[in-house]
């Protein structure tokens, strides 16, 4: 299983030298950056916990870089993305977001069908890996 | 017999006598006019018959539009007509095509009611377009001032709210088209619908003529539809939407069919334009208060806005489909099957989607037009793309944009997810390239074909459409300047 959330989950993972190439295109239309991890992939899910706040002052991408290198080091089995921010008055939003780290093994989802009346189901989406408590999901 | 003797008449003096006299001497030609920010202003495209004076025609179309009828009535007297006369004030010929004229026309802001396209569009184009004084009439843009555009709801959620609903940014979003358009039963319709989602499309979409017909009844349609959606966002972790087609006979069955797609789950419903303006808006109101995303298909508007002498420009229909309110509309591809030359529809693009779109003979805006703060409409190109232009799609169209690929996914010759792995793979790697600051529109076939070494889906796109293109000239293109549609 391979979740596909963020702009390149399409892709082989990006080396540091795409990656900066990408925190450097964000800079350059003036975005902050920010570093985010879960080990809960739920595509609902758009809390993911904060590497720190959004990076507004940083203009160095290979400080950036070495943001993302912490985060991965505190927490190596967990999914962690790069986002770039656009406070443009009109858009106020993330501009991109891609996946720079996942689990080893992507625990994937499990679609629950709950049936109801005159041929209707209820879906919901379960991530496998919600069943244990955080911090022991993808630790083994 | 003795013909009555009509008296020379004087415009000034004999302007209520009873009888007929020019429009552009009963007040509707004003050349020194100068229009207020709150008027409405239109440009007309202008082809008067032989022997009738652009001016008179322009005051002809500014009358008919507004307060006029063929004759004097001296109940005009009973109002402030000078201020509900619309108001010719500028009339010049096209450069390089004899007979033709742009007039243009300030309407004020009492003429037309609040929140509402049918009363806008029953005065500007409601009359006027048989008048037999001219051969034709082309309504090529409307400046819609900020007054006004505050008294419609606007999309209901617009392109910021969708990104954030469905969390993806960064890339143009990716669709199809469920294919063949009819005939599918509801259970292999939901398989066309799987297979594309899990292969990596964003969304699939019923056609604009998938309604509910004797071989597939729009119930089962939902029900297998979201069937596909939700065990394609289990096997990707990733929002789906699959645009369930609304559109009935009547506005009832529409409501229906909207309700029961909100009870299911969809994030998203469809309609098409051949509904009305009326029933588009109330859908529109419908899909705000229910949080459900809106998309529009432009059914049948190639019967007026294709031909440059006559009809609306769709850059029109676009305006006023941003101010009814649409999440989506379907607005050109550039390089696909469908009319669009790239000036033209890079006009429509910046209509939908940006806040203040400045005038530009170029693209065929003729006057600036600010939105202030209404949400921007998402733009879709579907028609004749494949997953070898994705790097002229992105240069076109730009990043928030729904590109959809209906032949080119569900007719690759892997089978139909491996058709949606390709096309998501392109825009993925020309959206990579783009922001490492690569020359993507020139390097784009040698970023995609070194992609398709690692990914066999995309390998095997490019063989089969690598050279599929739609080479014909355009109808609709800028007076200014002529570009040939591109390859």
């Amino acid at each position: 299983m391979h979740v596909t959330q963020g702009t390149f989950s399409y892709l082989p993972p990006l080396t540091d030298a795409q990656l900066k190439a990408q925190v450097q295109y964000a800079l350059d239309n003036g975005w902050a950056l920010s570093v985010e991890f879960t080990d809960d992939p739920h595509p609902r899910n758009f809390l993911w916990d904060m590497w720190g706040l959004p990076m507004f002052d940083l203009r160095d991408p290979a400080a950036i870089l070495l943001e993302v290198q912490r985060c991965r080091d505190a927490y190596p089995t967990r999914y962690i993305r790069v986002n770039a921010y656009d406070r443009t008055l009109g858009r106020q939003t993330t501009a991109l977001s891609f996946i720079v780290q996942r689990p080893k093994d992507e625990k994937g989802f499990r679609l629950e069908r709950q049936e109801g009346r005159d041929r209707q189901v209820r879906y919901t989406l379960h991530p496998y890996a919600a069943d244990r408590p955080s911090g022991e999901r993808y630790e083994r | 017999m003795t013909a009555i003797e009509t008296p020379p008449r004087d415009a000034a003096t004999d302007r209520w006598s009873s009888g007929v006299i020019p429009y552009a001497q009963m007040g509707y030609w004003e050349p020194d006019y100068v229009p207020k920010d709150t008027d409405l202003l239109c440009a007309f495209r202008i082809t008067p018959q032989d022997g009738v004076p652009p001016e008179e025609a322009a005051a002809a179309v500014a009358g008919e539009s507004s307060t006029a009828t063929w004759t004097v009535v001296w109940t005009d007297r009973l109002t402030a007509h000078e201020h509900y006369q619309a108001k010719a004030y500028k009339v010049d010929p096209v450069a390089g095509t004899p007979g033709q004229y742009i007039a243009l026309i300030a309407y004020a802001l009492d003429l037309f009611e609040e929140g509402s396209i049918a009363n806008l569009t029953s005065s500007i184009i409601g009359n006027v377009f048989g008048f037999k004084a001219l051969r034709a009439l082309r309504l090529e843009d409307m400046r819609i001032p900020l007054h006004y555009v505050n008294t419609f709801q606007g999309p209901p959620h617009g392109i910021v709210m969708e990104r954030e609903y469905l969390n993806k940014y960064g890339r143009p979003l990716l669709g199809a088209t469920t294919k063949p358009k009819l005939g599918l039963s509801a259970r292999n319709y939901g398989r066309v619908v799987y297979e594309a989602l899990r292969g990596g499309l964003d969304f699939t979409k019923d056609d604009e003529n998938i309604n509910s017909q004797p071989f597939m009844r729009w119930r089962d349609r939902y029900l297998a539809s979201m069937e596909a959606v939700n065990k394609a966002m289990a096997e990707t972790g990733e929002i789906k939407g699959h645009y369930l087609n609304v559109t009935a006979g009547d506005m009832e069955s529409m409501y229906e069919r909207a309700e029961f797609a909100k009870e299911i789950g969809s994030v998203i419903i469809m309609m098409d334009l051949t509904v009305g303006y009326t029933a588009m808006t109330s859908m529109s109101k419908w899909a705000r208060r229910n949080g459900v995303l809106l998309h529009l298909h432009r059914a049948g508007h190639g019967t007026y806005t294709r031909q440059k002498t006559h009809g609306v420009s769709f850059r029109v229909i676009a305006k006023w489909c941003r101010l009814l309110g649409v999440d989506h509309i379907h607005a050109g591809t550039v390089v696909g099957k469908l009319e669009g030359d790239p000036n033209m529809v890079r006009g429509y693009y910046d209509t939908l989607r940006d806040g203040f779109v400045p005038r530009d003979p170029l693209h065929g805006i003729y006057f600036d037009q600010d939105w202030g703060s209404m949400p921007g409409v998402m733009p879709v190109a579907s028609g004749g793309i494949h997953a070898g232009q994705t790097h002229q799609l992105l240069h076109y169209l730009g990043e928030d944009v729904v590109l959809q690929f209906g032949g080119g996914t569900i007719g690759h010759p892997m089978g139909v997810a491996a058709g949606a792995t390709a096309n998501r793979t392109a825009v993925e790697l020309i959206v990579q390239a783009r922001n490492e600051g690569r020359d993507y529109f020139t390097e784009g076939p040698e970023i995609l074909r070194a992609g398709g070494r690692w990914c066999a889906p995309l390998r095997a796109a490019l063989d089969v459409w690598g050279d599929i293109s739609f080479n014909y000239e355009s109808t609709d293109t800028p007076d200014v300047a002529t570009t040939a549609t591109p390859a």
